[in-house]
């Protein structure tokens, strides 16, 4: 920094004499620097405002194409609520900054308002390079960088049958995915002779492109774009390639490279590279004292414009130092990459290219299995750099130790090899040095995140990402934090005892294995042989749970009764006041008049509240025990049967209407639904589970909010898994494309059974798939290739669950030893418990409040008509 | 307290059949005895709400054999719901959790193990089996 500089802030200048501090752009590195900056002491001496040219404020670029997939332009939002406000800042929308007046020390933006400075800081990004073909401005044609450019292709490919993508980098085969899944014909057009040439190899490049072909999208590599022929209607039509081949097509992309948005620096005679990209120094400052570049529109001391995240932040983060009274700097950063493509596994890091002298490669191809991997080898043994194709499950440990110049923790050759031919089998978190970077995106160490376990007292994962950061960014390093983070807290000793309870020492998925090899069908006798004491309120309803799932008994019958939870004992949920709600099942959320009116009319007699679920069904409040068989026996008698609303079990499979009735629909995704949900009604499964089937890409089910859901797709159906709602959403990761219907069924059966075996006690899918250990991965393997040799078993288990079905409360109705506990008063039946009591609430029942005067219902034997007076109006 | 009665109810672990020895399980509020139920009608682990003198009170089995009687107000919720928790152990200490926010209590004595400010306690009742003649259907 430049000593004498009017912007050289004295640590702790007064509030009242803020300076003025402008940031041009608001993106990803952008938002960055502000979150940088006032995390910092120091920062209060700046008055900030943003320039932001997009109508929206910063959003999370990197996953832009999950845009298609349903995240909404609020789920990429990256600005936490509150924030400008918290710190005071102006942020303006849709207002680029058109010039900058470095006398002046002001910046006028579009419309003509001008912003004194201080400080200036440009964080413009880059802009897709449009390759000035003919026809490349005619309708139909787009680029691929804000979330205006997403919901222009959207709309256009609803009239579109072909799409092409020009530019086979790694964002190009991102578009390309993305076209696809709304189910066009796709090509990518490739100037190199390989896809994705920056990053990988020629043996990498076979391997990726059989790969990307093996998703259904045409690729043309070597070959040049050299026309958009135009059609009457101003629409693209063609596309003629340099190869002579001529594609008709209705929409294009262009994903040729990015170029940093210099221009304004340019304007205003800030020194720029001679390939562009704005001149900074190790600080980020440019030719002028007051005015900082970072992100895509900079370029570093390297003379290298970085056009990915992290470099940005780091950026950033340099920036916010120097502002504040501290000191930073940036000099050039990793440019590891991995595709974020479904299915296709590509990630290079450091020295791919092999360019070092004297290294050596080793190198494992399969073009059977799709894999390619391939290390860079220095003569002393050290990692360099690599590109793995087709398995990119060792990225994760490989990179780091490549970045941080550390030991291999095997033989190279056999980090190449695959599992079960003298590979790696567990090459863990402990190989990584304390300086290796784990967290990229964050600039996290390992160093740096066991210290957050041991001297700053985190004591989870949920913790230490608040404190570190790590794992917030792009996410693909959570696994390996997981890890790291239990490692250390096992090292000091911290109880993560992975016993379910003071009863036993073994975990749930060690419990089921128990009961399933032994046979056990007792909690007596599982705990007089495997655990101590009685048991209580955890390891009870585990087991009971357990029980269920492999045997499939009536759960109110002998010794299991003792072990349910209230739920599961009356077989409907407790409300606040000690009454109950009762959910029948309507699968698929599909439901007759004549079934409306049937529960309407139960609703109506018994007196109770009614509402509509979340899940697509009708949820009925206010029941007493008394008044539970009642109420079943009119549904069961008119068709309906339990809902398990009350059960750690499959609650609903929601659907949209699908083929049937939307235009858009190209399945039928209600009928997928039925079959779902019957087929897995009443499965006792670790935590509830939720399902939902959508009949095209445009997803009203969310069906990637769920534990398993399904999407259709012109050629079958899409299966993603591990979503959640809730308190810690989740998207759901799709596990398989294009399944027909039986290797459908299979595979969520599989799924759900290795869930239901190996998850710990409430424990939902999402995290469990979220700590498997080998990932998605893994689980493909083990559900589809059958890796583990359980499949065969699993199947089976499924295969009795649906054949031994009954429906709870049918079977409860039709014993009366069953019954005999749903009175409210063991010595008093009939009696209803003067303690429920309700008030009328908008022409309903509500409880009443301690001290409010409220009525009970009429109870056991008594059928009648609301005896609440309600407000009419 | 509850101790006298427990040798005579049931042998380890099990539910008590239709031929076990049964009797009537009774409930003192302090100015006299309530029948609540024959014993064979409790489920080792679980329990029942009664009526005894106009208070509503939650009578438990435990796999012991031995009965223990709370009030079944839950002061948490305030629900009367505590019959309807999971009866167990914490610490060797017979416990009933609630259903509704899983507080447990102790059994012998009504206090909640997990609050540690003021300390809150179920009121505990006595309880006694009255040999069963011929009442039983
Ligand atoms: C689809 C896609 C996928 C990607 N995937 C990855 C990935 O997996 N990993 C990775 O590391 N990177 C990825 N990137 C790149 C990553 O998004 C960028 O590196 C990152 O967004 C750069 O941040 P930035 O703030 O420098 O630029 P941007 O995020 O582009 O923000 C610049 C902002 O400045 C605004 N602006 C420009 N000029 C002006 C002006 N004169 N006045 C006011 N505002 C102005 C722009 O409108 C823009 O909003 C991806 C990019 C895309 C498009
Ligand atoms: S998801 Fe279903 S309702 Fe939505 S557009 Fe597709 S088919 Fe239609």
């Amino acid at each position: 920094m430049i000593e004498s500089s009017p912007t050289s802030i004295p640590a702790g200048s007064p509030a009242t004499s803020r300076k003025r501090l402008v940031l041009v752009g608001h993106g990803m590195v952008g938002q960055r620097f502000l979150e940088a900056l006032f995390d910092r002491d120091g920062s209060d001496a700046w008055q900030v405002t943003v320039l932001c040219e997009e109508p929206r404020a910063a959003y999370d670029r990197v996953h832009l194409t999950s845009y298609f997939s349903g995240t909404t332009a609020e789920g990429l939002s990256m600005v936490p609520e509150g924030f400008m406000e918290e710190h005071g800042v102006v942020l303006r929308l849709g207002a680029p900054a058109e010039s900058v007046d470095r006398e002046a020390r002001t910046v006028t933006a579009r419309g003509g308002e001008v912003f004194p400075y201080d400080a200036l800081v440009l964080a413009t990004g880059s802009y897709p390079f449009v390759p000035p073909v003919p026809g490349h401005d005619a309708d139909g044609c787009f680029v691929y960088r804000t979330i205006e450019d997403l919901e222009a292709i959207e709309a256009w490919a609803k009239g579109s049958r072909v799409g092409a993508v020009v530019g086979g980098g790694l964002l190009g085969l991102e578009a390309a995915g993305a076209l696809k899944a709304m189910g066009l014909d796709t090509h990518v057009v490739e100037f190199a002779p390989r896809l994705m040439a920056i990053q990988v190899d020629e043996g990498g490049g076979d391997a990726l492109r059989r790969k990307i072909e093996e998703l259904g999208v045409t690729v043309h590599t070597g070959a040049g774009t050299q026309e958009i022929g135009v059609g009457e209607d101003g629409r693209a039509a063609t596309m003629s390639l340099s190869n002579g081949a001529t594609l008709d097509v209705d929409l294009v992309i262009f994903s040729a490279g990015v170029r940093p948005r210099d221009q304004l620096a340019r304007d205003c005679g800030l020194t720029v590279g001679e390939r562009g990209g704005i001149a900074v120094d190790a600080t980020c400052l440019t030719s002028d004292p007051s005015i900082w570049a970072i992100g895509e529109c900079a370029m570093a001391t390297d003379g290298r414009v970085y056009g990915l995240v992290a470099p940005g932040y780091q950026m950033a983060e340099t920036v916010a130092h120097e502002l504040t009274g501290g000191s930073g700097s940036f000099t050039g950063a990793d440019t590891s990459t991995k595709l974020k493509l479904l299915g296709v596994d590509v990630a290079s890091f450091g020295d791919a290219h092999g360019t070092a002298e004297g290294c050596l490669e080793v190198l494992y191809a399969n073009s059977r299995a799709g894999v390619y991997k391939k290390l860079v080898i220095s003569p002393e043994g050290k990692l360099l750099g690599g590109v793995l194709v087709g398995d990119a499950a060792q990225y994760d440990l490989l990179r780091p130790i490549c970045l941080a110049g550390a030991d291999l923790p095997a033989a190279p050759e056999q980090l190449v090899l695959p599992e079960g031919a003298g590979g790696p089998v567990a090459i863990g978190a402990s190989a990584l040095p304390d300086a290796a970077v784990v967290c990229s995106c964050h600039n996290v160490t390992k160093g740096a995140i066991r210290a957050a376990v041991t001297d700053t007292g985190c004591a989870d994962v949920p913790a230490v990402k608040k404190c570190t950061r790590a794992g917030t960014g792009c996410g693909s390093c959570v696994k390996m934090l997981t890890t790291i983070v239990n490692d250390e807290l096992v090292a000091n000793g911290a109880e993560v005892s992975k016993g379910l309870c003071e009863h036993f020492e073994h975990t749930r998925a060690e419990l089921f294995e128990i009961v399933q090899v032994r046979g056990i069908t007792s909690f007596a006798r599982l705990i007089d042989e495997h655990g101590t004491g009685q048991g209580c309120d955890i390891c009870k309803p585990a087991v009971a749970s357990i029980l269920a799932s492999l045997s499939n008994g009536h759960i109110l019958d002998g010794e299991q009764a003792s072990l349910q939870d209230t739920n599961d004992h009356f077989l409907a949920n407790l409300q606040r006041n000690g009454s109950y709600s009762v959910v029948p099942r309507i699968p698929g959320g599909e439901i007759t008049p004549e079934g409306l009116i049937v529960i309407g009319e139960i609703a109506r007699d018994f007196g109770l509240y009614t509402k509509i679920t979340g899940g697509q069904r009708i949820d009925m409040f206010g029941a007493s025990v008394d008044q539970l068989p009642l109420i079943w026996k009119r549904l069961v008698d008119a068709g309906f049967e339990s809902g398990h609303a009350y059960g750690k079990a499959l609650r609903t499979v929601k659907s949209c209407v699908g083929e049937t009735w939307c235009r858009y629909g190209v399945q039928d995704s209600v009928g997928l639904a039925i079959e779902l949900e019957l087929r897995y009604r009443g499965l006792r499964s670790p935590h509830k589970l939720k399902s939902a089937v959508s009949g095209c890409a445009r997803e009203c089910a969310e069906a990637q909010s769920k534990d398993f859901g399904v999407i259709a797709t012109s050629n079958g159906w899409n299966l993603y898994v591990g979503g959640n709602g809730g308190m810690t959403p989740r998207h759901a990761d799709l596990l398989a494309a294009d399944l027909d219907r039986e290797t459908l069924l299979r595979t969520i059966d599989r799924f759900l059974m290795f869930y239901i075996r190996t998850a710990d006690r409430l424990e939902r899918t999402a995290p469990w798939v979220e700590r498997m250990e080998g990932g998605l991965d893994h689980l493909r393997a083990v559900v589809m290739d059958d890796s583990l040799g359980i499949c065969d078993d699993l199947d089976e288990l499924m295969q009795r669950h649906v054949e031994t079905y009954e429906d709870e409360w049918r079977a409860t109705l039709d014993d009366p030893d069953r019954l005999r506990r749903f009175v409210s008063f063991v010595n008093a039946p009939g009696t209803p418990d003067p303690s429920v009591t309700f008030v009328p609430e908008r022409d309903q029942i509500r409880p009443a409040k301690p001290g409010e005067n409220g009525t009970t219902l009429p109870t056991a034997g008594l059928i009648a008509g609301p005896t609440l007076e309600v407000r009419t109006s | 307290m509850t101790a006298d009665i427990h040798a005579q109810a049931h042998a380890h672990g099990q539910a008590p059949g239709p031929g076990a020895r049964g009797g009537h399980v009774e409930v003192s509020d302090g100015d006299g005895w309530t029948t609540v139920c024959p014993v064979t009608d409790l489920i080792p682990g679980r329990g029942v709400a009664a009526l005894v003198g106009g208070r509503q009170v939650a009578v438990f089995l435990d796999r012991d054999g031995a009965v223990y009687a709370v009030d079944n107000y839950d002061p948490f919720s305030e629900a009367y719901v505590i019959s309807r928790g999971i009866v167990g152990t914490r610490g060797g200490i017979p416990v009933v959790a609630s259903p509704m926010f899983k507080q447990a209590f102790d059994l012998r004595t009504g206090l909640c193990l997990d609050t540690d400010d003021e300390p809150v306690a179920l009121a505990v009742f006595e309880t006694r089996l009255r040999a069963a003649v011929a009442e039983v259907a």
